[in-house]
């Protein structure tokens, strides 16, 4: 796959010198919008992550925080309309993607960035058995012969630790179980050997037992195969578990990015902080939740200045007026927040 | 003594499998809830845990009298309330109510918010006559922490947290003793979600209710329950103080649920041990003979798969556990970083 794109001139990098900046998938300032009857919604404004090879981003964020649409973005499943990019980049091998040729992204497509979702009931289509959707796989973009794709895609099973995948190659996907049929949708997306997996809440809907079993498999196949994945969650369980780099998405944008550690030790937001006191622990039994007051803004009306202020307990004046750029703070640290130096030096 | 407010004896309710469309033969049953017993006493709440499919929700309708049992009591402050009728079954219905987990189906969407909430008084004239009702609805709304001036708003115009703060409210409006909450955090956002569990905490101080709390989430159900139970294919495997629960589990599949919790901190990753079951949950149509745990538990012995094992105090623990090898094993679900 990457030497039919690195074999073409790269792309400038990020940094803006022109020479390639030898990271394997980067989001850059991306903007997306939807327009619909009752307005324009300001749905992504201005994300910039990264993933390189062997890594695990987690992007962690609330509902309609915009963590799927940058992935339908990335995919080039966005639905338009109503949805629109209105500015910024997706660079596989340092090529912007939003600029190709269709047949260019259909390419990395499955074999350079594949996708897996929450809902593998809808994902997986009910009139075909599972086997056969891997299978056909190996046939259109291999050219295997039916015998080989099938041979192939039993394999696939079986790495994804279906019991009996021989035996199971021809059940449809009703017969398998919210767990198994998670490990179908990955043995699928992991058929053409993709450098970079995105992971769309994989684990959301299935009890914490089976989840446990997911991620293990998922971080096994990543290490295996040394692949980039990008982890969409709202779970800040799962982040602390599994996660390298975390980045906080709010209202559209990255508020935070930072090595896992760092992020839980001491977060350099205020929306961070706030997530990080809402979650019920253990040790804390009988108290008041802390709590962040009010509610994510209306994406057709996002308030001016900071989008966080008017539930931001550390909202200053300027925090109306300006909007924090994403700084960073060193260590692959970064913050949106007016006060984020002062953040990370609190003790 | 605090008194039970509701004892729930070998409650039993099976669903049945029928093959045919004219002719409907019934082929089984789904063994939904098949013998629980457990009190819930005054302003206590008691969460019930378990993986999808193990009976909650099941339990939850019959302790509401949606559905009558197959066998088995519930009983409310010693009554039989299946066999409740006429004004004894509406002052019943009056004193149990129900908050369900999804704020967005659970609402009628062409009812404003003063006519949802304020619906209950329809059926119940005497706690609010007509005049007041207005008045009343508005201090509900207040008292769950939404505008009182938003009364002739509908649920769409409102965010899943604020739906169920409206849920809530209705739920309220008759001042039952017992509100049954079946998964009222699940679908909401973490931030949101604190803020629902405070106020079903103060509401809990403010009235004195008891709560039956329904959830998979194990942190939230700890921060929020005084007992806990714990559910399996439709049974309860084991029952205690929240301490007992987490600190102490016995049984196999407590163990493993708990170790399976993703612990929100980063630095106890290496220190986790996960117990790792294998397989899928068992159909609950043909459970297995005897303990319902035994094709996943890794201490199975021949005897599991002839006794049905019972809830019950065993030597060595200080609390009812349904394993014929109850015991106490070492787990990381607590983290002390602040
Ligand atoms: N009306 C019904 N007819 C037939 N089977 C039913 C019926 N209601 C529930 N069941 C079955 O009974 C079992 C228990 O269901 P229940 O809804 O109580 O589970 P639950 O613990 O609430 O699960 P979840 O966590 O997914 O909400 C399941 O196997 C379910 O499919
Ligand atoms: N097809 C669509 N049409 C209109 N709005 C959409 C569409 N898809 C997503 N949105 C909106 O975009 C915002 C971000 O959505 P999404 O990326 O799905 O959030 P999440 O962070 O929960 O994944 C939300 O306000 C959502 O309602
Ligand atoms: S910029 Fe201001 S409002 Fe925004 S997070 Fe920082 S302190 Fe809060
Ligand atoms: S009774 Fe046997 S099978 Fe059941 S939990 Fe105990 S050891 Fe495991
Ligand atoms: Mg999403
Ligand atoms: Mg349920």
């Amino acid at each position: 796959m990457s030497d039919i794109l690195v074999s073409e001139q790269s792309a400038p990098g990020a940094d803006g010198s022109g020479r390639p900046s030898g990271r394997l998938l980067e989001v850059d300032d991306l903007r997306v919008e939807f327009r619909t009857r009752d307005g324009v919604a300001k749905v992504i404004n201005g994300v910039t992550y990264h993933v390189d090879a062997g890594e695990t981003l987690a992007v962690l964020g609330e509902s309609g925080s915009g963590k799927s649409v940058t992935a339908q973005t990335i995919m080039g499943i966005l639905d338009t309309p109503p949805g629109f990019v209105t500015g910024g980049q997706v660079r596989f091998h340092g090529k912007d993607m939003l600029t190709m040729s269709p047949e260019q992204r259909r390419r990395i497509r499955g074999e350079g960035i594949a996708m897996i979702f929450q809902d593998s009931l809808s994902a997986l289509n009910p009139v075909f058995t599972v086997g056969f959707q891997i299978a056909e796989q190996f046939r259109i973009r291999r050219g295997m012969s039916r015998s080989d794709a099938k041979k192939r895609a039993i394999e696939m099973l079986d790495q994804v630790k279906i019991p009996n995948a021989k035996g199971r190659f021809s059940n449809y996907p009703h017969q398998f179980s919210g767990g198994m049929r998670q490990r179908a949708m990955i043995a699928m997306s992991l058929a053409l050997d993709p450098e970079v997996l995105i992971a769309d809440e994989p684990t959301t809907a299935l009890d914490v037992t089976v989840q446990a079993q997911i991620m293990d498999l998922l971080g096994e196949l990543q290490r295996e195969r040394q692949m980039g994945m990008i982890l969409i969650t709202h779970d800040l369980g799962v982040v602390a578990d599994v996660a390298d780099r975390i980045a906080v998405m709010y209202a559209g944008r990255i508020v935070e990015e930072a090595d896992v550690y760092d992020l839980y030790r001491k977060p350099a937001h205020p929306y961070t902080l706030g997530l990080l006191n809402s979650i019920p622990r253990m040790d804390e039994k009988g108290q008041e939740l802390r709590t962040i007051k009010g509610l994510p803004p209306n994406l057709m009306n996002i308030p001016p200045g900071c989008a966080f202020n008017p539930r931001c307990p550390m909202a200053q004046p300027v925090c109306r007026e300006k909007v924090p750029p994403l700084l960073q703070l060193g260590n692959g640290r970064a913050s949106a927040c007016h006060f984020a130096e002062e953040l990370v030096n609190r003790d | 003594m605090t008194e039970n407010i509701i004892e729930v004896r070998d409650l039993v309710k099976h669903y049945p499998v029928t093959r045919g469309v004219v002719f409907k033969k019934t082929i089984g049953h789904v063994k939904a809830v098949d013998g629980v017993s457990f009190d819930l006493k005054a302003g206590e709440t008691l969460g019930v845990v378990g993986e999808s499919g193990c009976g909650k929700s099941t339990l939850a309708r019959v302790l509401m009298n949606l559905e009558k049992p197959t066998g088995g009591q519930v009983l409310y402050k010693g009554q039989d309330i299946s066999k409740l009728s006429g004004g004894a079954l509406r002052r019943l219905r009056r004193q149990i109510q129900l908050v369900m987990q999804d704020p967005y189906t659970s609402l009628n969407p062409r009812m404003t918010v003063g006519d949802l909430i304020g619906e209950p008084f329809e059926i119940h004239p005497e706690v609010a006559p007509r005049g007041s009702r207005r008045t009343k609805v508005k201090e509900l709304l207040d008292l769950v922490g939404l505008n009182p001036e938003h009364i002739n708003r509908y649920p769409h115009q409102f965010s899943g947290g604020q739906r169920q703060r409206i849920g809530i409210a209705r739920a309220l409006a008759l001042r039952p003793e017992v509100i049954v909450c079946d998964e009222p955090v699940s679908a909401l956002d973490v931030s949101i979600q604190a803020q629902v569990m405070n106020l079903l905490e103060k509401l809990q101080g403010e009235f004195g209710l008891s709560y039956v709390f329904i959830a998979h989430d194990l942190s939230v159900v700890r921060h929020l329950s005084d007992r806990v139970a714990v559910m399996y294919l439709g049974k309860m495997v084991e029952i205690g103080t929240e301490d007992e629960i987490y600190e102490r589990p016995t049984h196999p599949y407590t163990q493993a649920l708990l170790s399976a919790v993703p612990v929100p901190d980063p630095t106890v990753r290496e220190s986790k041990a996960i117990i790792r079951l294998q397989g899928d949950v068992p159909s609950p149509v043909s459970p297995p003979s005897g303990c319902r745990f035994r094709t996943r538990c890794w201490k199975a012995q021949d005897v599991c798969a002839q006794e049905v094992p019972l809830l019950q105090i065993r030597p060595g623990s200080d609390h009812p556990s349904a394993c014929h090898f109850a015991e106490k094993r070492e787990i990381v679900v607590t983290h002390d970083a602040a």
